[in-house]
């Protein structure tokens, strides 16, 4: 190759370098020439928000806009850290992120990089969602941060074919009438190992220990790890101790079957029905469901769980301020969030509603499942959801409940329950830090 | 860069006074000279330039920001100086579980590692049936992907339907519970290292090997040495430097330890790596203290003593391998 042609050679090389550049910075735009924007939304979680066919509504309804979902499957810690990294980077992240119950207290100190949805005539929705839930989408400073989506008013969803086997009662109302608090939860555990020795009565300590804790906060203090100051009071707050220690009690009563929630092991467990009973927030139906599989149709059924009251999980949906369509993507955040949409991706994945409007909904409220037997799952829902007292999750909720559950899987390894909640009271604090 | 400047500069004379004979369009000449002093450089600036953005400049950052309280949920960053060391150095005992799981599993699957890829390279060296074939089938480990393999060890490794306790189940031994026991957690990571790593030592070795003179092995037959006394009188002293790269290689890769332990759960809280971090390395540590503590700029202090660690260590194995082969 002489000079002259390896520098031809060079110019067209680099001129295709160039083209292609072009090439696909027009490709990642969002916006075409005839008015066409793109809005992505990301979600969480194995059965996703079951927007599906609402985002085919709303496309119909305006023909500019298309929408494109992601992170259907992801587990909500990897979506955390990932929207956490493109909140603070200012890039990457959806037009509407979801933002979950227990991490969006996390986002009030980068409510800046949010879009106040209150500029959007969010404040005029206020009567669209439960007091409670209004509340938590709100900056201390009175920004919206983001519109409700879900609640997770609990319940307790049984094996009907293990409770029968192990001759309990298996009509909803009669085992629900079989623990109206919690020890006597651990004792109908306890006539069950004694007859059934193959399974086990729970799927794990972890999720024992936050249905009760739940409940026992949103009875008593009102918070959990931190309080509404942000204080770390893992080791002094008297219902972290008390849904420890119940927890403890079930474990040696030998009723866990020992799985780490949401680990593959856990998902074996529902396929393989290795226990009968499960903490059911409304959001586990669908976890249940996605999991067991047809082949476990009509074996499972629900009944309400002891103790009253208790909210577990939920979300919110936002609009990061890098959203390159604050305005429609407010106006879908909203749309999403209305009663109707509620009522529909609660037929969908079993999301209990926060929007009164939508509870009162017959298709919620007269809703029946039929994987779970038939069960009026909007009757056990959304009853108590008007009364549901919240719970106030600090910012680093997660790191403490990391370290506090690390402590109950090590009682179900064979670690002495004191030995446990002084680590967890020790870990705990370190994590909170 | 001096060197480079020394093999360029003749080109620089010659070719053009020998083109300048046939031809000297006006300016040319200059351009001509200018195209050959700077393309050496042009064609080595990309990978300084990403070298420069992706390597020093995260390093710059991290120690700037190992200086500060920086999270995502402080409104404002502030300088805390050496803070972040102290309290990691002297108040953390989970980084220092996290440190002592770490070199344990670094022992645990290195030297086995090793040993076994020399062997398996010293046996692939001789004359045997199928030569090819096995030195393919070493090599395939290295293209499964990890997570592949974690995910699939994961579960010979599982506590009730797991392979591992069925065959121990066999020979009469209780079945164990690999996550929650610290050193039978090291032990099922460590073989998952080592499945995916012997063969690529084990090729390196056998390429180095194959470099050695036959001559050498030839005059030690005649003088009458086995070939265990030719192995470690001719083999082990010519494979020195080759042992010190895999050895410093593993022991980056070892104390970066990451997917394998990460991979061993699943499921909520994996970062913790077990219920009392029985399995959790520094880089897990790391990546926990960032993601889910929010507290980054202690992550950075605990990224900078990662990085002296390793450089300490790789150090100190290069003055070992050293000392174990020059003897002879």
């Amino acid at each position: 190759m002489s000079v002259t042609s390896r520098r031809r050679f060079a110019a067209i090389a680099l001129a295709s370098v160039a083209v292609l550049a072009t090439g696909t910075a027009c490709g990642n735009d969002s916006e075409s020439g005839d008015g066409q924007i793109t809005l992505v939304v990301d979600v969480f979680g194995d059965q996703g928000f079951g927007y599906e066919d609402l985002y085919k509504q709303y496309e119909s309804e305006h023909p500019n806009i298309k929408i494109q979902e992601r992170g259907k499957g992801l587990g909500l810690g990897d979506y955390n850290t990932r929207l956490t990294q493109q909140i603070t980077a200012g890039a990457g992240a959806g037009d509407i992120v979801a933002l979950e119950e227990g991490t969006i207290v996390q986002f009030y100190a980068q409510a800046d990089k949010f879009v106040n949805l209150a500029d959007h005539g969010a404040n005029d929705l206020k009567s669209n969602f439960l007091p409670w839930k209004w509340e938590q989408g709100v900056t201390p400073d009175g920004k919206v941060l983001g519109l409700g989506t879900d609640i997770g008013s609990m319940a307790i969803c049984y094996r009907t074919d293990l409770f029968k086997a192990a001759n309990l009662p298996t009509d909803r109302e009669q085992v629900g009438a079989l623990w109206p608090t919690w020890d006597e939860f651990i004792a109908t555990g306890q006539k069950f190992a004694a007859v059934d020795k193959k399974h086990k009565f729970v799927d794990s300590a972890t999720n024992f220990y936050n249905v009760v804790l739940m409940q026992t906060a949103g009875a008593g203090s009102g918070y959990t790890y931190f309080d509404k100051s942000n204080q770390l009071v893992v080791g002094s707050n008297p219902d972290v101790k008390s849904a420890f220690d119940l927890t403890t009690k079930m474990i040696s009563a030998g009723l866990s079957n020992h799985l780490k929630s949401f680990s593959n092991e856990w998902n074996a467990g529902f396929k393989n029905g290795s226990f009968a009973a499960i903490g059911c927030p409304a959001w586990m139906t669908g976890v249940i469901k996605g999991q067991a599989g047809d082949s476990a149709a009509g074996k499972w059924d629900i009944a309400k769980a002891p103790g009253t009251g208790g909210n577990w999980g939920g979300a919110f949906l936002g609009v990061p301020k890098a959203s390159k369509h604050p305005k429609e993507a407010a106006e879908l955040a909203k749309f999403l969030t209305s009663a109707k949409s509620q009522a529909e991706a609660f037929k969908k994945v079993g999301n209990l509603p926060s929007s009164p409007q939508a509870l009162s909904d017959p298709a919620v409220a007269e809703a029946t499942n039929d994987y779970f037997s038939n069960a009026p799952v909007g009757k056990i829902f959304a009853a108590g959801a008007s009364e549901l007292k919240p719970v106030y999750l600090g910012p680093k909720n997660q790191a403490v409940r990391d370290a506090v559950e690390n402590a109950l899987r090590s009682v179900e390894q064979g670690k002495a329950a004191d030995a446990a909640w002084q680590d967890a009271v020790k870990n705990g604090e370190a994590a909170g830090k | 860069m001096s060197s480079l400047e020394t093999t360029a500069a003749p080109a620089v004379e010659q070719s053009p006074s020998r083109r300048a004979t046939r031809r000297t369009p006006p300016g040319s000449r200059w351009l001509t000279r200018l195209d050959l002093r700077l393309t050496p450089y042009v064609l080595v600036l990309p990978f300084f330039v990403i070298f420069a953005i992706f390597g020093v400049y995260p390093i710059i950052y991290t120690v700037w920001i190992a200086l500060t309280d920086r999270s995502p949920l402080n409104a404002t960053i502030s300088f805390v100086g050496l803070d972040n060391f102290v309290e990691l150095l002297t108040n953390d005992p989970q980084f220092w579980n996290a440190v002592w799981n770490t070199f344990g599993m670094f022992a645990m699957s290195t030297v086995p590692q090793l040993l076994l890829a020399l062997m398996l390279a010293n046996a692939l060296n001789r004359r045997i049936r199928g030569q090819m074939f096995f030195r393919l089938a070493i090599a395939m480990p290295i293209i499964t992907s990890t997570a592949v393999v974690a995910l699939i060890f994961s579960m010979i490794y599982a506590r009730d339907f797991g392979l591992a306790n069925w065959l121990l189940d066999l020979v009469g031994v209780d079945p164990i519970d690999w996550r929650a026991n610290r050193f039978a957690s090291w032990f099922a990571i460590s073989t998952m290292v080592d499945w995916r790593w012997v063969g690529y030592n084990a090729l390196i070795y056998l390429a180095a090997m194959q470099s050695i003179s036959k001559d050498m092995y030839e005059a030690a037959a005649l003088d009458g040495a086995s070939r265990r006394r030719q192995f470690w009188s001719i083999t082990i002293p010519q494979l020195r430097p080759t042992i010190i790269f895999t050895l410093i290689i593993s022991t980056i890769g070892g104390l970066q330890l990451f997917t394998e332990p990460l991979m061993f759960t699943s499921g909520s809280g994996a970062l913790s790596g077990g219920s009392e971090g029985q399995f959790q390395t520094i880089t897990m540590y790391l990546l926990e203290v960032m993601n889910t503590r929010f507290r980054w700029g202690y992550a950075g202090a605990v990224a900078l003593v990662l990085f002296l660690l390793i450089a300490s260590v790789s150090f100190v194995n290069y003055l070992l391998a050293r000392r174990i082969s020059s003897d002879k």
